[in-house]
């Protein structure tokens, strides 16, 4: 009997990859192999919860936003920002209904370290300069990044990505628009915008993650390649990235925190000084610079609601 | 008097001022006071929903700055960022923390006045905007007809929150119940038009406190009838009356977050 059910497996996993191969969308209730499901709920939550972990930093400038309408300009945006983390919880909720999980499962993970969230979200702010380039360069790279898997395998992840793909590009709208104010601005306004480049830069260059396993010893790149859940590589989407804004940093007449960056002609691609990977280990583990700061905002803002979870359920049941 | 008629008597002009200084302010702090809870609300789709409304109510303050600005009382975000403390006209309830804490670090905020304050401020909001829809000031009254729009599902939220903790656990009630009374000591000059009452009740630009009081009281009723509870009574204003500049120190500490980076260099584009 063991073997009738391994050969099926078997057949049904050849069946699955001619499915994605024939660019067919598997849906949640689909049959899908164990490793591609383990590779969505760890892309999707990690997704859905750097979302809702990247509504702090930019928190923080919310209140202090400058004028009425960067104020509403900004709380728009993190609202939008809160809306994708739900949007993207629901997808990873319903890959781990077979495991029995749910939305408190996913937040314990956080706590506890298990579910990482964005290496960029772990920064610290220091001026209203970070909240533009936040805007402009992170959500920008976030563009990249998830217009790269709007093609994906698995329909509910390339549906949601449809809707937030959209909704980024007000965010870099929003973000560009702020830095060109402070980059024609005043002599204070325009070191603002540098300080902020330089301060972000390894962490743009991180946020696209190694270029191949050997870098820092693991990359989840080859998996979600394999499966059509993504198409570039992640030096592919570095490479867009500086191919799409050097050219508009160096416009606004600021310059790059990087002097030996340039575009290589015979190699068609930019060389760049590499960020410092074992940082980058350490960020992603929790130990950046508001890592705890900022889980420890969550933890301590999810038990003092514990009552009134406790009141919905009580009122529902 | 009607804004067809360019020149405004000098006595109108200050009622109206002052008046749309009160209405500006309080929804310029309690939207602050929103907007601090963003990220920490109790689920995720709340946050959506809540952080949706202190965008709303900022861009109401926006709209009564605006017109402030139009009546040539400075320019909007001058009149939001730069005004110091006593010369705000806001009520002290939109000023009051949420509760434990600084945003920036580990705050405690209680959700339960959260709740309190939202409903009761916003159902205050609802009855002053059904006045102003018939304000002799037709500017205010076009600006009412459209935060109205907005306010009926802002009501409708905090109304559910209400009924449905109050109609809860144990614990639940305790809290709400201590919230309803921590909201209540403050609520005296919510209503209240300050030093220029009689100006302002005169202009013909909004119905009196007292009449407004009665409309919160009779709309309070049917929520307050679905908890099997009172509504309270609406304290007189005390000494402490935001609409004359008296506050607290929890409105300055707001002032200088609100006006940080804008004070920088008000005179730069930002
Ligand atoms: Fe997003
Ligand atoms: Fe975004």
């Amino acid at each position: 009997m063991s073997n009738l059910a391994m050969k099926s497996e078997e057949e049904m996993l050849e069946q699955f990859i001619e499915r994605i191969e024939a660019g067919d969308k598997i849906e949640a209730d689909d049959w899908m192999p164990e490793e591609y499901r383990i590779a969505l709920i760890k892309l999707i939550s990690m997704h859905g919860i750097s979302e809702i972990m990247g509504a702090l930093p930019e928190k923080e400038w919310v209140p202090k936003a400058p004028t009425l309408h960067r104020k509403l300009a900004i709380m728009a945006k993190v609202q939008d920002e809160m809306g994708h983390g739900q949007l993207l919880l629901r997808v990873a909720e319903d890959l781990l209904k077979p495991y029995g999980k749910t939305r408190s499962d996913i937040m314990q993970d956080l706590f506890n370290g298990d579910l990482k969230f964005h290496n960029v979200f772990h920064m610290d702010t220091k001026s209203w300069g970070d909240a533009g380039l936040i805007g402009w360069l992170v959500d920008g790279a976030a563009i990249i990044t998830q217009t790269n898997m709007l093609g994906s395998s698995y329909g509910p992840y390339a549906r949601a990505l449809q809707r937030i793909c959209a909704e980024e590009v007000f965010h870099a709208q929003h973000g560009e628009a702020i830095i060109m104010a402070l980059a024609e601005g005043t002599e204070e306004q325009r070191t603002m915008v540098q300080e902020a480049i330089n301060h972000w830069w390894e962490s743009l260059l991180m946020f696209f993650g190694p270029a191949s396993k050997e870098t820092t010893g693991s990359s989840k790149q080859d998996i979600t390649i394999k499966y059509k859940i993504r198409k570039k590589t992640n030096e592919q989407l570095r490479q867009d990235f500086f191919t799409k804004y050097i050219p508009r940093i160096l416009s606004l007449g600021l310059k790059l925190p990087d002097p030996t960056m340039h575009y290589d002609e015979e190699k068609q691609m930019w060389i760049y000084q590499q960020p410092d990977w074992s940082e980058f280990k350490k960020i992603i583990k929790n130990q950046g610079p508001r890592s705890q700061a900022r889980l420890n905002l969550r933890r301590t803002s999810y038990e003092n609601n514990a009552w009134v979870r406790d009141a919905l359920a009580a009122t529902t049941n | 008097m009607s804004s067809g008629e360019n020149v405004l008597s000098p006595e109108y002009k200050k009622a109206l001022e002052n008046l749309l200084f009160q209405l500006a302010d309080d929804d310029f702090l309690i939207s602050f006071r929103g907007s601090e809870w963003l990220g920490l609300a109790p689920h995720i789709e709340e946050d959506v929903a809540s952080s949706s409304i202190s965008q709303d109510t900022m861009g109401h303050a926006a709209m009564f700055y605006t017109l402030l600005e139009d009546l040539g009382a400075g320019k909007a975000d001058d009149l939001a960022h730069l005004r110091e403390a006593q010369d705000r006209r806001n009520s002290v309830l939109a000023e009051r923390v949420n509760g434990e804490g600084y945003y920036m670090e580990t705050p405690k905020y209680d959700w339960a006045y959260a709740v309190v304050r939202n409903f009761f401020y916003t159902q205050a909001k609802k009855v002053k905007m059904d006045s102003l829809r018939q304000s002799n000031y037709k500017p205010l009254a076009e600006t009412a007809v459209k935060v109205n729009m907005e306010l009926y599902y802002h009501l409708l939220h905090w109304k559910t929150w209400f009924i449905q903790l109050l109609n809860s656990t144990d614990e639940a009630k305790r809290r709400m119940n201590e919230a309803i009374e921590l909201v209540m000591k403050d609520f005296g000059d919510v209503f209240s038009y300050g030093d220029e009452k009689t100006a302002i009740e005169q202009s013909g630009l909004i119905a009196g406190e007292d009449q407004l009081k009665e409309g919160w009281k009779s709309n309070m009723a049917l929520p307050f009838e679905c908890v099997a509870m009172k509504v309270p009574d609406i304290p007189e204003a005390s000494a402490k009356n935001g609409r004359n500049g008296d506050h607290t120190e929890e409105l300055a500490s707001a002032l200088t977050t609100l006006s940080e980076v804008y004070r920088l260099d008000p005179a730069a584009a930002w």
